[in-house]
C-alpha cells in the first residue's frame, strides 16, 4: 500500500510532519508532501486532524504466504562454547513453537556433540549439528551457506539468531540470498493472532520509538534478537531429542581468520552479556578514575562501561564505549557515575532493568531515567557504596 | 584501485528531542547530517585512495535533497557521487535497499566497498552484507583497523564482543566500520570549491536495470505494521537523607531487589 495527501483537505497544520517518524513528510506550497523516506507506518494518518491523509491499498491479489513449517534458532558458539544468547532464543523459540504448536529447532555449527546435546536440554526438540572444522572461526561466508542450505532443505517458518556481531554480521547474508525479510535486534516477539505470522518489536531511533515489523508473504521469517532480553529455555537434564548430524558439503571461503586476539583489559566480561554494568563519563575528571569503577564492578560481578565523551578524552578504549556509536547494553543493574546522560548514551542504555544514576549535577537528564539517582560527589559516593556493599555481602 | 563508499542522509538525533508528556521524538525542524558511522567509512576511502592511487565513489539512496550529502564528501575528497532517487525506490526495507544499491555498484564497479556499521535511525546494520551476498563477495563487518591493502587482498581488525580477529580476504570485498578506525577529515578549501561544481550522477530504476517490483515498498519483504512509544519507567524511587543515607538505601533496595 502507500499513503497519499488529500490537497484539497489538507490545511498545512504540520502535525503529520512532526508525527512522522521518518521525516518522510515534507511542506511543498503550505501542502504535506510524503517522500520516499515513507515506510507506510501509518502514524501520519492517525496524527491529522484534518483526515486529509489516507492509505491506498495496493491492487494485487491476496497472496499466501510461502510454506514453512518449525522455528529454528541459530546457536552461536565462541571457541567451541555454546553462547548464552542461544538459551535465551531457545526460551523464546519455545513459546513461539508452543503457540504454533510445532517443533523447536537449533542450529550449531562447529562445537561439539556435547554441547549438541546441552541444547536438547535447554528445550530443543532437534539440533542440527555440522562439526567440520571449517566452522571452528568464524567466517561469514561457509555460515550463512550452510544455514542457507538447511533452510532450502527443511523450510522452517521461523529462524531467530543473536543479535550479536556474529549474528547480525552473517544473518543478513542468509536473508538476501532467500529473499526474505529480516529484522534486526529485535526486543520482543509475538504471533498474530489468526494469521500466525510473527510481530517482531524492535527499538528504533535508539529506543525512542518501537515498531512491529511483519514479514507477511516470503518465508522463513528471520530476526536477530538482542541478547539479554529473552528469559532463558527451561534446563531439562532428562529431556530427550533428536541430534542430526549435517555434513558441510563444499563450502566456499574468501575470508581467512588469521588470529584471535582477546581483549586483555580488565573487563573480561561482555558487556552485552554483564548483568551489571558500572559506567563512567567525563565527571569521573581523569582515566584513574575507572580504577574505582573497576573495583565497583568487581564486587558486583560485573564490568565498566563509558559514555563517548570519557572514550574521546582517551580514558578508557572504545569498545567499553556505550550509546549511539558504541554498544546498545540492556544489564540488570546500570549504575551511570559522572554521566550526564546525553540522548546518545540514554539510547544504548535506556532499557536496562534498573539505572542508578550518580551525578554532582541534580538537573542532569540522566537522572529522568534512574530508577534510583544520588547527586553528590561520585569520589565520595561511590567508595561508600563499594564498603557498604561489601559490608552487606560479607554478613 | 575503485572504492565505492555508501552514504545515508539521517535526521541529526543530537537535535532529537523527546517530549516527556508523549514520549513521542520532537522532530520538528531537525537537520539532517550523513550517518555518524558513514564518515567513518569516507575517511576508510580516501585513505585507501592515497595510498593505492585509487578512486573513492560515494554512492547514496533517498531523495533529491541527498545531493547534499554527496557535496559534503566531494568536499572532503571523495571523487565522484552517484544519487539513486526514484519514487520506485520508496518504502525500501532493508533487502530492497541492498539490492537497489548492489545494482548500482555493479554498475560502478568496485574493488572494496567501504559501508558504516549501522546508520543511526534505523540501527539494522544489515544494508552492508545483504550488499555483499547480492554482489556475491565476502564481506567482514565491525571494521576496527585496516592493516594492508594488497592489490587483490586485505587484511584487517574485525571487533568481536571479546576482542578483535585480524582477518583476511580476497578482494573485491565490502567492509563495515566502526568509529574506532579512523578520524574523518575536514574538508579543504580546493574540496569545497569541486563540491560547488562536481556533477552528481543520477540514476533512477532503470538505469540500473532494477525492476519495481523488486524494490521499494513492492520489493520489501518486511512492512512495519506499527509505531508505538515505549512504555514509561515506573519504578523511580527517590532516596533521601545526606549522603551516607541514601547510599544505604541505595544498598537496601539492591537487597530487596536481590541483586546483591
Amino acid at each position: 500500500m502507500s499513503i497519499t495527501v488529500d490537497r484539497e483537505k489538507c490545511s498545512g497544520c504540520e502535525t503529520c510532519v512532526s508525527a512522522c517518524p521518518f521525516t518522510a513528510i515534507e511542506m511543498t506550497m503550505g501542502k504535506a508532501v510524503i517522500t520516499e523516506y515513507c515506510q507506510a507506518c501509518m502514524a501520519c494518518i492517525a496524527a491529522c486532524p484534518e483526515g486529509a491523509i489516507k492509505e491506498i491499498p495496493e491492487v494485487q491479489e491476496a497472496q499466501k504466504p510461502q510454506e514453512g513449517k518449525g522455528v529454528w534458532i541459530f546457536a552461536e558458539q565462541r571457541e567451541g562454547k555454546v553462547a548464552p544468547v542461544a538459551h535465551e532464543l531457545l526460551g523464546a523459540g519455545r513459546i513461539l513453537a508452543g503457540q504454533l504448536k510445532t517443533e523447536l529447532s537449533a542450529i550449531l555449527f562447529g562445537s561439539t556433540q556435547d554441547e549438541a546435546k546441552e541444547l536438547v536440554k535447554w528445550g530443543a526438540d532437534k539440533v542440527y549439528h555440522c562439526a567440520d572444522p571449517i566452522f571452528e572461526k568464524f567466517n561469514d561466508e561457509p555460515y550463512s551457506k550452510l544455514l542457507i542450505n538447511l533452510i532450502r532443505d527443511y523450510k522452517p517458518e521461523i529462524v531467530l539468531a543473536g543479535a550479536t556481531p556474529i549474528g547480525r554480521s552473517f544473518i543478513p547474508r542468509v536473508a538476501a540470498r532467500l529473499r526474505t525479510g529480516l529484522t534486526a535486534d529485535c526486543t520482543a516477539l509475538e504471533i498474530e493472532k489468526d494469521t500466525g505470522r510473527l510481530m517482531q518489536i524492535r527499538p528504533a531511533f535508539g529506543g525512542n520509538i518501537m515498531a512491529t515489523i511483519l514479514c507477511p508473504n516470503n518465508r522463513p521469517q528471520i530476526a536477530t534478537v538482542r541478547p539479554r532480553v529473552m528469559k532463558k529455555g527451561e534446563y531439562n537434564p532428562d529431556k530427550k531429542g533428536e541430534i542430526i548430524s549435517v555434513s558441510a558439503g563444499n563450502l566456499h571461503c574468501r575470508t581467512k581468520v588469521i588470529e584471535t586476539v582477546h581483549d586483555t583489559s580488565e573487563c573480561r566480561v561482555n558487556l552485552q552479556e554483564a548483568d551489571v554494568i558500572v559506567a563512567g563519563g567525563r565527571g569521573l575528571g581523569d582515566a584513574k578514575g575507572f580504577n574505582m569503577l573497576f573495583e565497583l564492578a568487581e564486587t558486583l560481578n560485573g564490568t565498566v562501561a563509558a559514555s563517548r565523551a570519557a572514550v574521546d578524552e582517551g580514558w578508557i578504549q572504545y569498545r567499553h564505549q556505550v550509546g549511539q556509536t558504541g554498544k546498545t547494553v540492556c544489564p540488570k543493574i546500570y549504575i551511570a557515575c559522572g554521566i550526564s546522560g546525553a540522548v546518545q548514551h540514554l539510547v544504548g542504555m535506556q532499557s536496562s532493568d534498573i539505572i542508578i544514576a550518580i551525578n554532582k549535577n541534580p538537573e542532569a537528564p540522566i537522572f529522568n531515567v534512574a530508577s534510583y539517582g544520588i547527586a553528590g560527589d561520585l569520589y565520595e559516593i561511590v567508595p561508600m557504596l563499594i564498603k557498604k556493599i561489601k559490608e552487606t555481602k560479607g554478613n | 584501485m575503485n572504492i565505492v563508499v555508501c552514504i545515508k542522509q539521517v535526521p541529526d538525533s543530537a537535535e532529537v528531542r523527546i517530549n516527556p508528556a508523549t514520549n513521542t521524538l520532537i522532530r520538528d525542524g531537525v537537520p539532517t547530517i550523513i550517518n555518524p558511522y558513514d564518515m567513518h567509512a569516507v575517511e576508510a576511502g580516501l585513505q585507501i585512495k592515497d595510498l593505492t592511487k585509487g578512486k573513492v565513489t560515494a554512492l547514496t539512496m533517498g531523495p533529491p535533497q541527498a545531493e547534499g550529502a554527496l557535496r559534503e564528501v566531494i568536499s572532503m575528497g571523495v571523487d565522484d557521487a552517484v544519487l539513486l532517487s526514484d519514487k520506485a525506490f520508496a518504502g525500501s526495507d532493508t533487502w530492497a535497499t541492498a539490492y537497489t544499491l548492489s545494482k548500482a555498484i555493479a554498475k560502478i564497479s568496485a574493488d572494496i566497498i567501504i559501508c558504516g556499521k549501522q546508520a543511526i535511525d534505523g540501527d539494522t546494520a544489515q544494508v552492508g552484507p545483504e550488499i555483499a551476498e547480492f554482489l556475491n563477495i565476502p564481506h567482514i563487518a565491525y571494521i576496527r583497523k585496516i592493516e594492508d591493502v594488497k592489490t587483490n587482498s586485505i587484511r584487517v581488525q574485525r571487533l568481536m564482543d571479546e576482542g578483535y580477529d585480524i582477518v583476511e580476504s580476497a578482494l573485491p570485498v565490502l567492509l563495515t566500520v566502526v568509529k574506532e578506525l579512523n578520524t574523518p577529515r575536514l574538508p579543504s578549501l580546493k574540496g569545497k570549491m569541486a563540491a560547488k561544481k562536481a556533477e552528481i550522477k543520477k540514476f533512477g530504476h532503470q538505469d540500473i536495470g532494477v525492476d519495481e517490483k523488486d524494490t521499494g515498498l513492492k520489493g520489501s519483504p518486511t512492512q512495519v505494521k506499527n509505531i508505538f512509544a515505549p512504555e514509561a519507567r515506573t519504578d523511580r524511587k527517590m532516596l533521601h537523607g545526606n549522603i551516607e543515607e541514601q547510599v544505604s538505601q541505595l544498598v537496601e533496595e539492591l537487597k530487596r531487589l536481590r541483586c546483591l
